[in-house]
């Protein structure tokens, strides 16, 4: 098995914008070198993941410290007060649980839409959801106050005699989060069955054998068990369509239902879903580019699927600048004052005027380089626009929570706020909690769906006229 | 672990015979042979979905859907009925006037429910009704069969089926160009 990343068989070759799969490819060796990259010997795992895995590792513990000391103090030790009381907690729920949405796009609706370059992404995009939502739902519980009473949030009968309000746009959060969360680990599970015996009948030990039969519950490819399978997954990508898009409306709801200037808008919904793909976008790019090169996967991620995911994330960046558009046309054309000022306070005049226009710089102005196909196809480009896009997006939410806040209706209740050492460390910690995740996957469980991959080889190999290499390019 | 004819009588029964293919084109020739063949009992392994082969062994299943749209109506009444019964029963509570079953309102909870309940049933149901887990089953026994998670597509004629005769469709598989004809012990 050529699983020696230093070894020339592993040396692929990138079969170009135009394939989603490299040349050559057949059912088996899909499977080895997909199946390859969780059972190569542990001393042989590129060293870029220790490190990486390790500065991660880093961060989850400075969350464990900052986690022990809000504890202990309150969350007085973050910089929110009055007038701003949501701050970075707030800021960093929205931007982890947008981030999450890339992922169910690309495992569902691309499923639906049936785009040949949503496989080999899949498995990870959907993992990356499943672990920015845990990211995301710590903070509102953080949040709280008294943490330990987060139940309190669901329906449950207690003896205070006390029920949750259902017209509220937090209670709906506890439910879209949380269904958000269970539906995204579920449809990441069912997909990974089949893979999960593919790995209990390759491992070469009886603890892996013991560990991979037991997730794989006896899966044994019956066809009647794919034409059940295959329904049950279809249905689950047509339920998650409007979930995805429903739980990002619910988050902008918290906003938008409350009165304040620069909440209280009927745009955000659609702006927050595109602002929540578009983020999601760049962080499957920010993580996809770095792993197809420590495992020499570019035959399998191929710069087809690095293509097509830098045009989704230009035109969803365009829908997030409409938005802003509208933003400002509505601050002048509404003739609110107050809608006019919490512009005015956003672009020039409070003191955040520049995480505005840092903002504008990363979400709209950079990426624009997108247009040019040469840019989209060098790699080293396109993660650096991911990695602007991901600072943009976590900046929207800044000037949107905090710019917002600081000013309302009445001088007399302004203020600024300064997040601390502590605000930092929350956010960096869970930065590291996602990271840490993400290796611990890479490392222990197929991160490419090895059947779906199988399917892609069959389609290419009973139908090459549909091969898009054959075709000529189009663009240039 | 007996793969021939002499161990499984040995280990006392046969599953069925198991024939085993290259490509799924060929599987998908030999699984419409089968059942105009007669044979029903049967079953093919394969790697990925095939299109078509289920159909091909003559069988079809609505169950995954009818439990899915079941579980949708009950997430979804559950859950509105569950925001009806707190605002008007259990927690009554005047918001600005507003009438109490502000049903409106509602409407983002009914429909996470209904989500959440219904991709429940339907992993839950698939699950179900495949009689999955399953710790152990006959065709495992087969050394082979480990390739059908990886590139091998396998259809296994099952000794219940009432035209089930070890020689002739023995005989029967053998004549569909397999790579290699198994018994498979139970």
């Amino acid at each position: 098995m050529p699983e020696d990343p230093e070894s020339p068989t592993t040396v692929t070759l990138d079969p170009g914008p135009d394939r989603v799969i490299g040349v050559g490819h057949d059912y088996g060796t899909v499977t080895d070198k997909i199946g390859g990259v969780v059972f190569r010997p542990f001393q042989n795992t590129p060293r870029q993941l220790f490190i990486g895995f390790a500065v991660a590792f880093a961060l989850v513990n400075l969350l464990l410290v900052a986690v022990t000391w809000l504890f202990v103090r309150g969350v007085g030790v973050w910089g929110i007060m009055i007038p701003v009381a949501w701050g970075f907690a707030i800021v960093n729920f929205v931007w982890w649980i947008g981030i999450g949405h890339a992922g169910t796009l690309i495992s569902a609706i691309l499923l639906l839409l049936k785009q040949d370059w949503r496989t080999s992404i899949n498995r990870f995009s959907e993992a990356m959801t499943l672990f920015a939502v845990a990211c995301a739902g710590m903070f509102p519980i953080l949040h709280l106050g008294r943490p330990w009473l987060a139940y309190w949030l669901l329906p449950y009968p207690n003896t205070m005699w006390m029920w949750p309000q259902p017209r509220s746009p937090l209670i709906w959060d506890v439910f879209a989060v949380s269904t958000y969360a269970t539906v995204s680990f579920l449809f990441w599970f069912t997909g990974l069955i089949p893979d999960f015996a593919t790995m209990r009948d390759k491992a070469g030990n009886k603890a892996a054998q013991r560990i991979f039969g037991l997730l794989a519950m006896g899966w044994r490819g019956s066809a009647k068990h794919w034409a059940r399978y295959q329904k049950a997954y279809l249905l689950l990508a047509g339920l998650s369509t409007p979930l995805v898009v429903s739980v990002h409306s619910v988050v902008s709801f918290d906003f938008a239902v409350a009165i304040l200037p620069g909440w209280h808008t009927t745009i955000f919904p659609p702006y927050f879903v595109a602002g929540a793909i578009y983020s999601g976008f760049a962080m499957v790019l920010t993580l996809a580019i770095p792993v197809r090169r420590w495992y020499h996967l570019e035959d399998l991620i191929t710069m087809r699927h690095i293509e097509c995911m830098a045009k989704v994330m230009l035109g969803t960046g365009l829908i997030v600048a409409y938005g802003y558009g509208m933003e400002a046309f509505m601050a002048w054309y509404s003739g609110n004052d107050y809608e006019r000022y919490a512009f005015i306070n956003r672009a020039w005049e409070g003191g955040y005027w520049w995480t505005y226009w840092l903002l504008i710089l990363c979400n709209i102005l950079i990426p624009q380089a997108l247009w040019s196909r040469r840019v989209r196809l060098t790699v080293p480009l396109v993660f650096v626009i991911s990695l602007v896009v991901n600072v943009g997006m976590w900046l929207e939410r800044f000037v949107i929570v905090v710019t917002s806040l600081t000013r309302d209706f009445v001088p007399s209740s302004w203020g600024m706020y300064y997040p601390t050492v502590w605000d930092w460390s929350t956010y960096f910690g869970t930065i590291g909690v996602f990271l840490a995740l993400m290796f611990l996957f890479i490392r222990g469980v197929p991160a490419i769906s090895i059947f779906e991959m199988r399917e892609v080889v069959h389609h290419t190999v009973s139908h090459p006229e549909h091969d898009l290499s054959t075709e000529p390019t189009h663009e240039h | 672990m007996s793969t021939d004819v002499n161990g499984a009588e040995q280990t006392g029964g046969l599953y069925g015979i198991m024939a085993e293919f290259d490509d799924p084109e060929a599987l998908l020739y030999a699984a419409f042979r089968a059942s105009s063949e007669g044979y029903r009992d049967m079953d093919a392994y394969t790697p990925m979905p095939v299109e078509g082969l289920s159909e091909a062994l003559g069988f079809r299943s609505n169950w995954v859907q009818r439990l899915v749209f079941v579980g949708g109506i009950c997430g979804a009444s559950g859950g509105f009925l569950l925001c009806w019964w707190m605002t008007v029963i259990a927690y009554p509570h005047n918001v600005a006037g507003r009438p109490l079953n502000s049903w409106p309102a509602y409407i983002p909870i009914t429909f996470e429910s209904m989500v959440l309940i219904a991709c429940l049933t339907a992993v839950v149901g698939m699950l179900a009704l495949n009689g999955l887990p399953q710790p152990y089953h006959p065709v495992f026994n087969v050394e082979e069969f480990t390739r059908a998670s990886r590139d091998k597509f396998f259809l296994c004629i099952e000794a219940s089926d009432a035209k089930f005769d070890s020689e002739t469709t023995r005989h029967f598989l053998q004549e569909l160009n397999p790579r290699e004809v198994v018994d498979v012990a139970l």
